[in-house]
């Protein structure tokens, strides 16, 4: 819901409400020059004291204004010509010209109504009120990703575009919502719907019928500091019956030119106060350096339309369109999605076909359209669910779980459950887990065991496929392409072999890095950019998906390097182990952001096994600054798999590496890295209390038990593997 | 170019006779390229005493403004049944205002002086920018104003 308040008005008012942020942002400029440029008065003038001395330079002066930025300035008729400056309140005279920066006007009026009077203002308006719902909406959204309101500043996760938009969003949203909601209240006061306007009194019926006091003897003038002016119109001395008008910041009235006497006076309603500091606040007049700042978070705006545009783009380019779905009460086979940004219902729409080409009769829906009630002829559910944020239902699943409270269980349906989630995630697939449980516990029967998807990852969805296909007793192959960039051919040119002695053949393949496009290089895409940790996705002979490397390289280091192990029966770690110098593969860039190095001086532990050294070693080799960096690898025996031995050797020497320990396994007594970590307890939490990041790359059961080791090492300091996860100090590349 | 006609009704005294003793009057005010906003203006009538007779026409339409016309608003307030009905859009710069008004004939070569306040946002504020008696011999000639206005005149 939250979502759909956030897509809809962002869409409809993109160039609106850029229009209007840009606009903003350039008059954010204006008064600060203004503030610089105009001569201040000293804190004790008085009014009337500066009237005296406007009156002594131009004796004809009629009218003085005071700008909310404190500029000064007198209009006045001399021998029939009307003349006006911008004054110096300190000697009375003229310093500049009082006529309006014309770029300033324009801009205004854009700003304010699109050149369009009352019309545009009302349009403009309009802007204001998407730009306020996007912020709500859009704090909402960046709390329910964070996990909640006091993590609000946790690391932002998630693709390039994403992460922009919520990096510019909570930095921004607070100073957009405060441009937004001002200029509503202060269109709201121009119509005259507030009842907040400081009118001058009615016209004294008599007056003393004198002429000629000096302004700096009426009292109400000597009293009153030029910080509270607003405007002061000089009466015409040859009518006894005219008199001073003034108007303040506390209301208006009329004073007498004979006596000083104040004639008439009303004063300002409270609400006048809040549409002055509104007022101040959304235009900077008064408040320059604020108005900058908010002018500076304008320009966020922008960069949030691309990227959220951007965004809407990706996930409804992703989102298919099922062909031929059967109707829930036919179907033999329901598919559930639960999906955010619609990635889920594109491997939901292979699902669909494959068991649709298999003479299967299926019906696809989303999970908030849950209903037991209407799969009469279902035999079997299958649940798609991704997570959204820290363990929620993404927005095709809100409701489902109450739903399936208060449903009894379908007897003689099974259900299986596959998560889609990103590891790097503190909460991977915590939403498909509960969906699992509340199943069991409801008493569905289970199809499959529940699994998981680990970023789109095209394997894990085929390999569940075939998990499927042997339930069913169909020959099941999901072939799922998410949005696949265009390959490029990469030429291998030296390649090192290690482990054939400890039956694990691996080999360490450098390939040129081929010369990136125009587009690429300007958009810093594919391989004119990357960095260790990112994945390489290889497409091998004779098969259409991707397998993902882990990088050990980055394109600073003007080659593409990876790490291979032969897995047994594998398809494309067999070729590549095979690949001679010269022959070449075709393969793209997979940004994995999650799983950079980053910047900074806090120090880094590196935990890896096997061929997980790949991307920690490419971080090794980046790190010139010679950040603390304290690597523990584990390896079967050191004489025949210490993959980049030398290099390590020599990043040590030239302090690219502060430590390295090596944990064998091999051998009597077999030593993995989760014991080296116990081993080194003492150092391991010295680093994390000194802000150490923890990144991990291996296989999964290494993993599980380097988060047992770091639970027991973590507790007396009061933190888990859990805490540091949510704070993105603590990441995993497993495969 | 503004155009509107209405029915003017000052004093109850001054219409008393109806239509038959009235003709339509109009007004061409005409403004300067002062480099600013659209102008508001007021068009109003004081008596040969100098008193406040009454309102011909308002261009511009927010209340809010009304108080930087300051002649005709220590006159009136602001007051808004003065103004029903004869309200139109502020004049831009070197724009013209034309408006048509039923006059009555009694209101010529009787002492009355036809008056424009003008008021621009962040300009000065123009009170009696013309002021000018209405006479039947002064119909068709142009009256140059002090600051906004270039020029006011009214045709029979």
């Amino acid at each position: 819901m939250i979502r759909l308040l956030h897509r809809w008005p962002g869409l409809a008012g993109l160039l609106l409400v850029a229009l209007l942020a840009v606009s903003g942002a350039a008059l954010s400029v204006f008064p600060v020059i203004e503030q610089f440029a105009a001569p201040r008065a000293a804190a004790g003038l008085s009014v009337g004291d500066l009237a005296a001395r406007v009156q002594a330079e131009y004796p004809g002066v009629e009218q003085i204004r005071r700008a909310p930025s404190g500029r000064i300035t007198a209009w006045w008729f001399e021998d029939g010509t009307p003349g006006a400056a911008v004054i110096d309140p300190a000697t009375g005279q003229g310093v500049a010209s009082a006529d309006a920066n014309p770029v300033e006007r324009w801009l205004v009026n854009l700003h304010r109504q699109l050149f369009a009077g009352d019309t545009g203002r009302l349009v403009m308006a309009a802007g204001a009120g998407v730009m306020l719902l996007l912020c709500a909406s859009g704090a909402a959204l960046i709390a329910r990703r964070m996990g909640g309101w006091r993590r609000w500043f946790g690391p932002a996760r998630g693709g390039p575009a994403a992460r922009l938009h919520v990096e510019l969003a909570r930095i921004a949203v607070a100073g957009l919502a405060l441009s937004a909601l001002t200029a509503l209240w202060m269109t709201a006061s121009t119509f005259g719907l507030l009842p907040d306007q400081a009118r001058a009194p009615l016209f004294p019926a008599t007056t003393s019928g004198q002429t000629g006091i000096a302004p700096n003897h009426i009292a109400a003038l000597a009293d009153l500091p030029v910080a509270a002016l607003r405007d002061l119109s000089f009466p015409d001395p040859t009518d006894p019956a005219d008199a001073f008008t003034l108007k303040t910041d506390r209301g208006a009235g009329y004073l007498d030119q004979g006596t000083g006497e104040v004639l008439a006076w009303t004063d300002a309603p409270a609400l006048s106060r809040v549409t002055d500091t509104f007022t101040m606040l959304h235009t900077g007049r008064g408040a320059a350096v604020i108005g900058l700042v908010l002018g500076l978070m304008a320009l966020s705006v922008p960069a949030l339309a691309v990227s959220g545009f951007a965004l809407w783009l990706a996930g409804w380019r992703a989102r298919p369109r099922i062909r031929r779905n059967a109707s829930a009460g036919r179907a033999e086979t329901v598919i559930f999605v639960g999906s955010e940004a619609g990635s889920t219902w594109g491997f939901a729409a292979t699902l669909h076909r494959a068991l649709s080409e298999a003479g299967q009769s299926v019906h696809v829906a989303p999970m908030t359209a849950f209903d037991p009630a209407c799969y009469r002829a279902a035999k079997r559910l299958l649940i798609l669910a991704a997570t959204y944020g820290d363990g929620m239902a993404p927005a095709s699943a809100k409701g489902f779980i109450e739903r399936l409270e208060h449903a009894p269980a379908l007897s003689g349906v099974p259900v299986a459950v596959l998560g889609f989630g990103d590891h790097s995630f503190p909460a991977f697939c915590a939403f498909a887990d509960e969906v699992a449980q509340l199943l069991t516990a409801k008493g569905w029967t289970e199809l499959l065991p529940p699994d998981a998807v680990d970023r789109q990852s095209p394997q894990d969805f085929a390999r569940w496929g075939r998990a499927l296909g042997r339930t069913l007793g169909l020959e099941l192959e999901l072939v799922h392409q998410p949005a696949q960039p265009a390959t490029e051919a990469l030429t291998l040119v030296s390649r090192r072999d290690y482990g054939a002695e400890v039956q694990a053949p691996t080999a360490i393949l450098r390939f040129a890095l081929p010369r990136a496009g125009f587009w690429q290089r300007l958009m810093r895409r594919g391989f004119a950019r990357f960095q260790a940790g990112d994945l390489l996705a290889v497409l091998p002979e004779g098969d259409a998906v991707p397998r993902l490397y882990s990088l050990a390289s980055g394109s600073r280091d003007g080659f593409v390097e990876i790490v291979v192990r032969k897995q047994p029966g594998g398809l494309c770690s067999g070729q590549l182990v095979a690949l001679e110098p010269g022959s070449t593969i075709r393969a793209f860039i997979r940004p994995n952001p999650g799983f950079h190095s980053g910047h900074g001086r806090a120090p880094l532990i590196l935990i890896g096994a096997g061929t997980g050294i790949g991307p920690l070693a490419g971080m090794i080799r980046a790190n010139r600054h010679a950040r603390p960096v304290h690597l523990f690898f584990g390896l079967r025996a050191r004489e025949s798999d210490f993959l980049f031995a030398e290099e390590l050797a020599g990043w040590q020497r030239d302090g690219r590496l502060a430590r390295l320990t090596t944990a064998t396994s091999r051998g009597p007594r077999p030593y993995y890295v989760q014991d080296a970590l116990r081993h080194e307890a003492a150092e391991v939490l010295t680093m994390i209390r000194s802000g150490a990041r923890i990144m991990v790359c291996g296989g999964r059961a290494m993993a599980e038990g380097v988060t047992a080791a770091l639970t027991d090492i973590l507790a007396p300091a009061g933190l888990t593997p859990a805490v540091l996860k949510a704070e993105g100090r603590y990441v995993e590349d497993v495969f | 170019m503004k155009s509107a006609i209405a029915a003017f009704a000052l004093t109850s005294a001054l219409v008393a006779p109806g239509l038959a003793a009235a003709r339509p009057v109009t007004f061409t005010t005409t403004l300067n390229n002062y480099g600013g906003d659209g102008a508001y203006l007021v068009l109003y009538l004081t008596d040969a005493a100098g008193r406040y007779a009454g309102t011909l026409w308002v261009a511009g339409g927010k209340s809010k403004y009304y108080d930087s016309l300051a002649g005709w608003y220590r006159a009136t307030g602001g007051d808004p049944a003065q103004i029903d009905g004869i309200t139109g859009a502020s004049v831009g710069a070197g724009r013209t205002l034309e408006i048509t008004l039923d006059l009555a004939d009694a209101l010529f070569d009787a002492g009355y002086v036809l008056h424009v306040d003008a008021a621009v946002e962040d300009m000065r504020d123009s009170p009696d920018d013309v002021a000018v008696p209405l006479t039947t011999q002064g119909a068709g000639k142009p009256t140059p104003g002090r600051r906004y206005v270039a020029s006011l005149k009214y045709d029979m």
